[in-house]
């Protein structure tokens, strides 16, 4: 569904220049919901604007059911972190999912039905004829989702959706996305650098090295499907997939150099990786022969 | 009704002062430079009458939207294309500079040279004077719009007409009817301006007909009518600009309430 191969994107600007992503190779499988997880400023964002056909990077590619993003890919919707500066303040909460709809140029009533079903979906029927200003933040973030929603997309990226929301508000959001991934089906690929939220709502879970970055481990969360903020937050597996993830994260800020050289990572495509599994024992969690490292679905 | 009736009070209260103090202060004069205001609003029915109001108040308008709406126009639509590209502004900025810096008044003599004594000239007068505001105004909204905005639009393939339409000229618009503000008042000036240096009708002639042939009381009547003119299209801005900025003034007062 989404490959990402060798991908590198170098910043260049008034003789400073940043490599933020040195070689990125994963892939996601469609109707996989993969949480992307690192230390903060890790390129979490570069990659997944990459992904977007929003930024062109340096070197490497990314491919969107085998064809290769140059722009934004019809079927893809991105949910940005900045809600409020993602909706159109000058547009009706309904006026802004329709939009990109009309671009698409379906017809009214189609366009109507879909807005109503994205609003409905979200929680947020009443509010369609608001102005996104006039809602609280997690309304707001809320309509930009119903906004993807509407728009139909096979691949949803959304960039730390949930980093500037209370945590309340953030829980009910983490269920809402949950919901609608398994209602619909479609594939998302979530990027935050919030442990516990990558671990509860992924299926997969990406995690990346610091800047530059590398894809540091692939994890499988293997947590019931069904999931809820009282029960699996307790659960002994959700705990020490989170703690394996947090000290790789740890590890990963200390500069321990990470194992997956593009050489490495392609050996853990074929078997599953020993010299990698070795270090991560080594390292980080001797007692937690659990945690299983698996290699990214076959291409 | 009770919060409409004070805020009319509010409005009111300072004109009524003023036009008290003027009243009482110039009651007895016998100065006449300056009547009485009690004899400049006896002579006002007078001399505007309908039929002056169609030869002289009616021309002027007329000029005066003509001139703004041309600016308006331009000014928007070189303020976007400047704006929307970095070469462009990087050429066109030092000029820009330049040009807004003549003061518009002076361009009346030159204008003349080109353009006649008739509407023309007046209008090619008044559109100079105001696209300035409008224009550079412009140039700053259209840089200003946000890079999250920006994405947003390309992500969901709104681009070319729709983007520009829907993104950059209402993320703008504050700043466009900033400079649309501005031009409005510049656009009065010049409008009297350029009737009292070659005309035989509006505002600005009658008014300096009125002084050269010493009806004083007349005069001070076309400086009223001039005053409620502005006053009344002033209005009529504010108006239009509640109904385009509305989302504009509500964000910023439920920001205010929320910080």
């Amino acid at each position: 569904m989404l490959d990402v191969r060798g991908l590198r994107k170098v910043y260049e600007g008034s003789g400073r220049r940043v490599e933020a992503v040195r070689d990125l190779t994963f892939t996601v499988g469609a109707g996989e919901l993969v949480c992307l997880v690192g230390p903060s400023g890790c390129g979490k964002t570069t990659l997944l604007r990459c992904m977007g056909g929003l930024l062109t990077p340096t070197g490497g590619e990314v491919l969107l059911e085998g064809r290769k993003v140059t722009g934004p890919p019809p079927g893809t919707a991105f949910v940005f972190q900045e809600y409020g500066r993602s909706l159109f303040p000058w547009m009706r909460v309904a006026e802004n999912v329709e939009l990109p709809l009309k671009q698409k140029g379906l017809g009214k009533a189609r366009r109507r039905e879909l807005v109503t079903d994205a609003l409905e979906s979200v929680g947020l029927a009443d509010a369609a004829g608001a102005y996104p200003w006039q809602l609280s933040g997690g309304m707001q973030q809320r309509v930009a989702i119903a906004r993807a929603l509407a728009y139909e997309p096979r691949v949803l990226l959304m960039d730390e959706p949930f980093a500037a929301v209370d945590a309340q508000t953030r829980a009910d959001l983490e269920d809402l996305v949950r919901g609608l991934w398994r209602e619909r089906g479609m594939t998302i690929l979530f990027v935050t650098h919030d442990i516990d939220e990558a671990v509860y709502l992924g299926e997969r879970v990406i995690v990346l090295s610091g800047s530059p970055t590398v894809v540091r481990e692939q994890l499988t969360v293997d947590l019931p499907a069904e999931r809820d903020q009282l029960h699996t937050r307790v659960a002994p597996r959700f705990a020490e997939l989170r703690t394996h993830v947090y000290e790789q994260i740890q590890a990963a800020k200390r500069g321990i150099a990470p194992q997956d050289t593009p050489e490495t990572q392609d050996a853990l495509a074929k078997a599953d990786a020993p010299p990698k599994r070795d270090a991560l024992v080594k390292a980080d969690v001797p007692g937690d022969p659990d945690v299983r490292t698996d290699p990214p679905p076959s291409r | 009704m009770r919060h409409l009736l004070l805020r009319l009070g509010y409005a009111l209260a300072l004109p009524a002062v003023l036009v008290a103090v003027w009243w009482l202060a110039s009651d007895d004069s016998t100065d006449v430079y300056r009547p009485p205001l009690r004899t400049i609003l006896e002579t006002f029915p007078d001399v505007w009458t309908g039929d002056r109001l169609r030869s002289d108040v009616l021309p002027s308008v007329l000029r005066l939207t003509g001139g703004y709406a041309l600016a308006a126009v331009a000014g928007i639509a070189v303020g976007t294309v400047i704006g929307s590209h970095r070469r462009v502004r990087a050429v066109c900025e030092p000029v820009l500079e330049f040009l807004r810096a003549v003061p518009p008044p002076v361009l009346v003599p030159v204008i003349m040279l080109f353009a006649g004594i008739g509407d023309t000239m007046k209008i090619v007068v008044i559109a100079t004077g105001c696209v300035w505001p409008v224009l550079l105004n412009t140039v700053e909204g259209v840089r200003a719009v946000d890079p999250v905005m920006a994405e947003t639009a390309r992500s969901y393939g709104i681009t070319g007409v729709a983007r520009l339409r829907h993104l950059v000229l209402r993320s703008a618009s504050p700043q466009i009817f900033a400079g649309l503000r501005q031009a409005l008042s510049v656009g009065i000036i010049l409008m009297v301006i350029s009737e009292m240096f070659a005309a035989s009708n509006g505002l600005g002639f009658t008014i300096v007909q009125f002084q050269r042939g010493f009806a004083i009381p007349d005069m001070w009547t076309g400086i009223l009518v001039l005053g409620l003119l502005g006053f009344f299209l002033s209005v009529l801005f504010q108006l239009l600009e509640r109904r385009v900025l509305g989302w504009y003034h509500g964000r910023r007062a439920s920001t205010r309430r929320s910080p």
